[in-house]
């Protein structure tokens, strides 16, 4: 597992060393090159600006409102029935909609039932294998002003449920006894 | 369809404040989130100046051609759309590779680009092209093979073995990532059946 960390700790250095190293044998004015793709940049940071503020805002007011506490309640009951945890349900249901939130509720699980624990695990493994889709939806459509999203969502939505279900029925499997 | 829950949820929580008297909190909420985008914004740009600019040398120099050509039998099976040589493929793998060690932040700026050259590809159209859903279908997906993120979280807590979902997610990732794009290909062909 040291492998792992190693990589992860060496694989921006060594892309950043070889893209400049590649670049310069292939006599590209590299500097230049990279001042004109970073102007591209601030302009779509700034293009993504206003999808984000009106996603953003939906969902910070669905939070605090507490409507996004009631329809983890309702649907915790029938998600017990087939034998996933309760504590899961609020994780489950934010993670495609906001990452900094999943996160939080990640490190809350973990930190409450134990790293090694099963919901612990669980909670990593669906941290670890889904996406905040409705962000990718935003920033990358936002960004190059896609406004009509076609099937987008629902086959994203569709793939994060998936990927729940994969996870709990993958942690259940290897985990516990 | 976002437009509807766009106003769906906000409408809603409207509402629930009212019942549930936590309109203090939603006049607080409305500002915040306006602000935190805002500010995620400003710190996205650091990465996508930093990421966009070296991948303009790897774009320059051949880089990304070479890349593309090399995994161009599995891409142009997942993106029939695409010419094999286009650039979109170039940026499409490299979006895929940040991913996949959990780069998430320099993953960003290279699926833009990517979505940037898809849009190209579909005449510049502001409507979702078929590439442009299986992407990120893909995305959402997320194939991840080092969770970088949960693995220091894990750590912080003193986990006996922090690395040790990484099988599980691999498996987890692998299945979702497959899982995915039949249900892109199943609204695909659902939509050119309706023409």
């Amino acid at each position: 597992m040291e492998i792992v960390s190693a990589i992860s700790l060496w694989f921006i250095p060594v892309l950043i060393a070889f893209i400049l190293i590649y670049g310069t044998y292939k006599k590209v004015p590299t500097y230049e090159s990279f001042v004109e793709g970073g102007k591209e940049g601030i302009k779509m940071a700034v293009s993504i600006m206003p999808f984000l503020v009106g996603m953003m805002v939906a969902i910070a007011v669905f939070r605090a409102s507490g409507a996004l506490d009631v329809m983890v309640n309702w649907i915790r009951p029938a998600l017990e029935l087939v034998g996933i945890p309760a504590e899961i349900v609020p994780l489950a249901l934010i993670r495609p909609i906001s990452g900094t939130a999943a996160l939080g509720i990640t490190s809350d699980l973990i930190g409450v039932h134990g790293p090694d624990s099963f919901i612990g695990t669980l909670a990593a493994t669906l941290q670890g294998s889904t996406d905040t889709t409705f962000y990718v939806l935003t920033v990358y459509f936002g960004a190059v002003g896609i406004k009509k999203m076609g099937d987008a969502l629902k086959v994203g939505l569709l793939a994060d449920a998936v990927a729940i279900v994969t996870a709990i029925i993958v942690v259940t499997f290897m985990f516990s006894k | 369809m976002v437009n509807y829950i766009w106003v769906f949820m906000i409408l809603i929580s409207l509402g629930f404040a009212m019942v549930n008297g936590t309109m203090a909190e939603v006049n607080e909420a409305v500002f915040t989130g306006a602000k935190e985008a805002i500010t995620l914004s400003i710190g996205l740009i650091s990465i996508l100046v930093f990421w966009l600019g070296m991948m303009r040398i790897a774009e320059d120099s051949g880089l990304l051609s070479k890349l593309s050509a090399l995994f161009k039998p599995l891409i142009s099976k997942l993106f029939p759309e695409v010419p094999s040589s286009h650039p979109a493929m170039g940026y499409i793998l490299s979006n895929m590779i940040a991913n996949m060690f959990g780069l998430g932040n320099a993953a960003t700026p290279l699926g833009i680009k990517a979505m940037e050259e898809l849009k190209e590809l579909n005449d510049g159209k502001n409507e979702a092209s078929r590439s442009m859903i299986t992407f990120l279908a893909i995305n959402t997906a997320s194939i991840t093979f080092i969770p970088t993120t949960v693995i220091a979280i894990r750590m912080n807590y003193d986990a006996s073995n922090p690395t040790d979902i990484v099988g599980p997610t691999l498996v987890a990732t692998a299945v979702s990532a497959v899982a995915a794009i039949l249900i892109d290909r199943f609204f695909y062909y659902r939509r050119s059946k309706k023409g």
